[in-house]
């Protein structure tokens, strides 16, 4: 194996998606984190967005399945904890495509939890009719990664894949 | 000898224990007690799924229920490793192995350990009691645990540092929930406010255990003295309690705390609990969907 592959096998892991959004790639979301050729063995990088998320064994059961069909074989995955994954590690077309997908993308300015009581809910831009006229329902959302919100205009409720 | 092995081979519960023990100085054990804590809470929690009062708490109590079940994976497949290279299992071992029962594996630490095996805090195996008995024994713990995993973070132990360094971010988001209900309710109506002094009356004599360390939570193996986080964890449950309504714990000071869960005596609910989690794979060994 050499360079050449390793541009394929990106090419290859750039076909997985998140099973829980898929319109995010592995990449788009940052938790692909390394691509490495250790003498015969492909050795892969992920990193989990929160500790209990589920789609964790299927991610990983995704990219050996899409790198044995390409012919490959000696395939590692590893799981790494540190550095702990954060939005920021999401590509801007993949906030881009959670937009598009009704998802209101983490803001660029990190309003990370702290422990402040009753705090004031940042300002989430409703990623259907644009307005930012949006209140905060519930810090816990359908998945981990999500807190829902509501838009006070159009009156949709919507997911905010929220900072972290 | 491993754990699998010893659980299921005729020893004597004595020689598993000692066996287990011995392996890294303690680690192993502390392992599974942060891992069987976070298991058995997740476990309670997860019990209010479709019966929380409204459904975005019902949602938010099922979040914090996985995110505590991921951090006892975590917990399980750390100790797992360790049981695994002390015992010398290699990998073409666990493989040539027929019945495949060789390996210790998270599951085998959760599923097919006894209930003096687990090492377990006794407050997070009291029952769900009402909402505000719920809330309140997330908010106890998530202090606590939100303190502890701030000391772990330095820990010389990298993998023990990763975990605590990804899970606090998640306990921030408890922590900040459960403080925000105990105020809803400690200084809500009068019935809410009844219902939170009963359930402190319920839980406050099981946090004591929470600063009594264990033989596996010297600071040579937890990187800090226990006691180190007593008061901080103390001032911040003053300052909720006030703004709450509730009683000071300068008011509780000298009550008898319950202790004994750390070293495997447990109150009667944790066998009904554990005989409820781990039927389904006792009856069907490995089987998975």
């Amino acid at each position: 194996m050499n360079e050449n592959s390793l541009a394929e096998i990106r090419q290859i892991l750039s076909a997985v998606c998140d099973p829980e959004i898929p319109v995010l790639t592995i990449a788009d979301l940052g938790v692909l984190r390394d691509i490495k050729i250790v003498d015969e063995t492909i050795e892969i990088t992920i990193t989990p967005t929160y500790t209990g998320c589920p789609a964790m064994d299927m991610i990983t059961m995704n990219i050996r399945l899409a790198l044995t069909e390409h012919g490959y074989k000696n395939i590692l995955i590893k799981s790494v904890l540190s550095p702990a994954w954060t939005t920021d590690w999401m590509t801007e077309s993949g906030k881009e495509k959670l937009k598009a997908y009704g998802i209101a993308p983490p803001n660029p300015t990190q309003a990370v939890c702290d422990s402040k009581l009753f705090a004031e809910a940042e300002a989430i831009q409703c990623p259907l009719c644009n307005s930012w006229h949006t209140r905060v329902l519930s810090q816990f959302g359908s998945t981990a990664c999500k807190a829902l919100y509501q838009c006070e205009d159009c009156r949709e409720p919507f997911d905010y894949f929220k900072c972290h | 000898m491993n754990i699998y092995n010893a659980v299921n081979s005729s020893q004597s519960p004595d020689d598993i224990t000692s066996t287990i023990t011995s392996l890294s100085d303690g680690k192993v054990d502390l392992l599974l007690h942060l891992a069987d804590t976070a298991l058995i809470l997740s476990q309670r929690n997860a019990a209010w799924c479709g019966h929380g009062p409204i459904l975005e708490q019902d949602i938010a109590i099922t979040n914090i229920s996985l995110d505590l079940l991921g951090q006892a994976r975590n917990f399980y497949q750390y100790a797992a490793k360790i049981i695994n290279e002390a015992t010398s299992v290699t990998a073409a071992e666990q493989v040539n192995n027929a019945d495949g029962l060789l390996e210790a594996s998270e599951d085998s630490l959760a599923y097919l350990r006894t209930e003096r095996e687990f090492k377990n805090l006794l407050l997070v195996e009291q029952p769900n009691g009402d909402w505000g008995q719920t809330i309140l024994r997330q908010y106890l713990f998530s202090q606590y645990q939100y303190l502890m995993y701030q000391q772990f973070q330095q820990s010389s132990d990298q993998q023990l540092a990763a975990i605590a360094e990804k899970a606090i971010k998640e306990v921030t988001y408890h922590v900040r929930w459960s403080s925000e209900w105990v105020i809803r309710l400690g200084d809500g109506t009068p019935e809410s406010h009844t219902r939170m002094l009963n359930a402190l009356g319920e839980l406050w004599t099981y946090t004591g255990e929470f600063f009594m360390p264990a033989e596996y939570e010297k600071k040579e193996t937890i990187g800090f003295e226990l006691d180190a986080i007593k008061q901080p964890w103390i001032e911040k449950v003053t300052q909720l309690f006030e703004a709450a309504t509730l009683p000071s714990p300068s008011n509780m000071e000298g009550v008898f705390m319950k202790a004994g869960g750390k070293t495997g005596i447990h109150t009667e609910q944790l066998g009904f609990i554990l005989a409820e989690m781990q039927y389904l794979h006792r009856t069907y060994p490995n089987s998975f969907w």
